[in-house]
């Protein structure tokens, strides 16, 4: 997995509450059998004003200009910014692929729904988490200034503003840890395979319905 | 100390080891596998040169990708026959309990695990599926992950899990005629919110709670990520336990009894504490229909599309505005004036016996409206789909000009050949009335199978006890 330290770049300003998993990557895209080459299909229905197809070449199709990932220089954004409960719904993580293939390294709101939360981490995706006010304050000066570039430093938990306020995230200290050394999860845990054997061994004598004999 | 919450003996039971912060590794039981979030999973496990941890831990079925019809021709995309062809590949490969496409005990992955008695009382239940959360109505902590996740799980049979906040739902009282399992739930998340239960692990109780059957139960917990819950669970009661009773994969003989004794321990203790109760008098809910474009969405059929400028949180307000636009609704249209162009029955929500029952109930000696262009009803199992028929339910709904089709999950998310075209308005069993959820452009008013009935013969939403004749 791809580590995460410090991230500077622009922020597209998305601004919808309750952003599900459908928006975005709809489920058409979803019968691809590969973690790649989602991110022409990023926000799909909102993105383009034709219909498209899985697997197919998306470079012909006619872009919606009226969304924020068209415009200039947001097209360009790799931090999203973004209302409260995003990422709500289906468990996809072929949504978190899909923000990752477009080149987002994070996505900024106020909070997030929980699936979505912890595939972000197993992806390289960092979520963080802001007051409301605080995000408020990103869309103004986003708004303001389009082409300004927020820093996330994932060590010190903060969020800089150049000319502007920082503001603090917390992630919880495991979590953080496995991102910003890029660790694969599985080998971690195989680490205790012995613990989780052990515990087999006792839900087999507790519980001999839940083991096979 | 206080007492222990059924989440509280849940979490504990299947502690394998916990690190200082709390992050603990908690052990899986059954793992429940569907063609559309594995293959990358199974392609990790194999590119690490890894096997499955315990492979019977495992139930696989094809469901979100099958078609509805002509099944005897295979899958016409070749996409989604691919997925489904590599999900058989999988399961061959490292040897796991796998019902194809033409079994009889093929269905939607929430209907069998319980149908099977694969899913069991106290059990940890996951799933690259959302939805998963059907399963706690058993008893059980079951929660929908991530592709990572279903690797991880395959590899290790644990997951690194942060304990959530407890949440009871009571809900006491009688529901009064017509008001479903279903209608519980869209009222609960109308009131919670999307976003209310996440961070939360929601128990469902209260006397309205008990008196549903099991099915209904599955139904309300099924919606629990709806308001932002990776988990909803009900206490186990005697009907838990008679219905697992002589289910396919379930306990025999002495161990039955055995393990019926464990499970009448999961129960909330009486002085156990929660972080949050919510209340809701059973006897005010009224049948509910989804008028926008978030399950939060809902109001009573008797009532009226809400008006935006009425709200005063502004980015509601605009969220609201968005959503009537997206509808084709205007505030202040009376629900029973909204006329859908199609009527889909079915899903994890509401595909089961009980739920067919329930709409055959409202169709029976009618005929689907002119204006209703299709009205579909999908088993959830190809059990449930043999049952129906020996009811002759099947029959009901032909001669009433409604289609009869085979199990998955079909137009619930339309990722097989059952869509709404850009436009078309939906009366729908299922979860979410997300934007495109059921095909591009498409709107969908969530509603319980009786409600999804009745606006198939009357046109338009109605209560199926004002139906005439």
């Amino acid at each position: 997995m791809q580590a995460f330290t410090v991230h500077r770049g622009i922020a597209a300003p998305l601004d919808r509450a309750n952003v599900d998993t459908d928006a975005i990557i709809p489920k058409q895209y979803l019968k691809s059998i590969k973690r790649t080459g989602f991110g022409p299909n990023a926000f799909d229905d909102w993105r383009y004003l034709d219909p498209g197809q899985p697997d197919a070449d998306n470079t012909g199709r006619r872009p919606n200009p009226e969304f924020v990932l068209n415009r200039p220089p947001f097209d360009r954004a790799t931090i999203l910014l973004a209302r409260k409960n995003f990422g709500c719904g289906s468990s996809r993580e072929h949504a978190v692929w899909a923000l990752g293939d477009f080149g987002f390294r994070a996505v900024i709101a106020p909070s997030f729904a929980d699936i979505f939360f912890s595939n972000s981490f197993k992806n390289g995706l960092l979520p963080v988490v802001l007051e409301e006010p605080e995000v408020d304050e990103l869309f103004q000066r986003v708004h303001a200034d389009p082409g300004l570039e927020i820093e996330v430093d994932l060590q010190a938990q903060a969020v800089r503003v150049p000319g502007g306020p920082t503001f603090h995230f917390e992630i919880d200290g495991d979590r953080r840890r496995r991102l910003l050394e890029g660790l694969d999860d599985i080998a971690l845990t195989l680490q205790h395979a012995h613990e989780i054997r052990a515990y087999e061994e006792r839900r087999r004598q507790e519980a001999p319905w839940l083991m096979p004999c | 100390m206080s007492g222990q919450t059924l989440y509280d003996k849940l979490w504990r039971a299947h502690v394998v080891h916990e690190e200082p912060d709390g992050t603990t590794l908690l052990y899986i039981d059954r793992h429940l596998v569907h063609e559309v979030t594995s293959p990358q999973a199974f392609e990790g496990l194999r590119l690490a040169g890894r096997k499955p941890w315990r492979g019977d831990s495992v139930l696989a079925v094809p469901d979100h990708n099958v078609p509805t019809d002509h099944r005897d021709q295979g899958i016409a995309d070749p996409v989604s026959r691919t997925q489904v062809e590599t999900l058989e590949h999988n399961v061959s490969e490292y040897g796991l309990r796998f019902f194809p496409m033409r079994d009889l005990r093929q269905g939607i992955v929430h209907v069998i695990g319980p149908e099977q008695g694969a899913t069991l009382p106290g059990m940890t239940v996951v799933c690259g599926d959302s939805h998963t959360s059907t399963h706690g109505a058993l008893g059980a902590l079951a929660f929908g992950i991530g592709t990572s996740e279903v690797e991880h799980v395959l590899a290790t049979q644990c997951l690194w899990q942060s304990r959530s906040k407890s949440m009871l739902v009571r809900i006491e009282g009688e529901l009064r005629p017509g008001v479903t399992a279903k209608d519980v739930v869209l009222a609960t998340i109308g009131t919670i919110g999307t976003a209310g239960g996440t961070g939360y692990a929601i128990e469902f109780g209260g006397s309205a709670i008990r008196s549903l059957s099991i099915e209904g139960r599955m139904t309300v917990c099924n919606m629990a990520i709806e308001a932002g819950a990776r988990a909803g669970m009900v206490a186990v009661d005697e009907k838990t336990i008679e219905y697992v009773r002589g289910r396919p994969q379930a306990p025999t003989g002495e161990l039955f009894e055995q393990a019926a004794a464990a499970w009448r321990e999961l129960v909330s203790d009486p002085d156990a504490r929660f972080d949050r109760v919510v209340e809701l008098d059973a006897a005010a809910i009224e049948p509910q229909v989804s008028w926008g474009t978030s399950p939060e969405m809902v109001v009573a059929v008797s009532g009226q599309v809400p008006d935006p400028d009425r709200e005063q949180d502004p980015v509601r307000a605009e969220g609201m505005r968005r959503a009537l636009t997206y509808m084709g609704l205007e505030a202040g249209t009376p629900i029973a004036a909204i006329r859908p162009d199609k009527v889909f029955i079915g899903s994890c929500t509401n595909s089961r016996i009980e739920d067919l029952r329930e709409a055959a109930a409202v169709v029976r000696g009618r005929r689907k409206a002119e204006n209703v262009k299709l009205a579909m009803v999908v088993p959830g199992s190809g059990l449930v789909k043999q049952q129906a028929e020996a009811e002759g339910l099947d029959r009901i709904f032909l001669d009433a000009g409604f289609e009869w089709r085979d199990p998955g999950c079909s137009m619930c998310l339309a990722m097989n050949a059952d869509r709404l075209e850009p436009g078309e308005r939906c009366a729908s069993t299922s979860n979410r009335n997300f934007e495109g959820r059921q095909g591009q452009g498409g709107r969908t008013h969530l509603v319980s199978p009786a409600l999804a009935a009745a606006a198939a013969v009357a046109g338009h939403f109605v209560e199926p006890g004002q139906l005439e004749g």
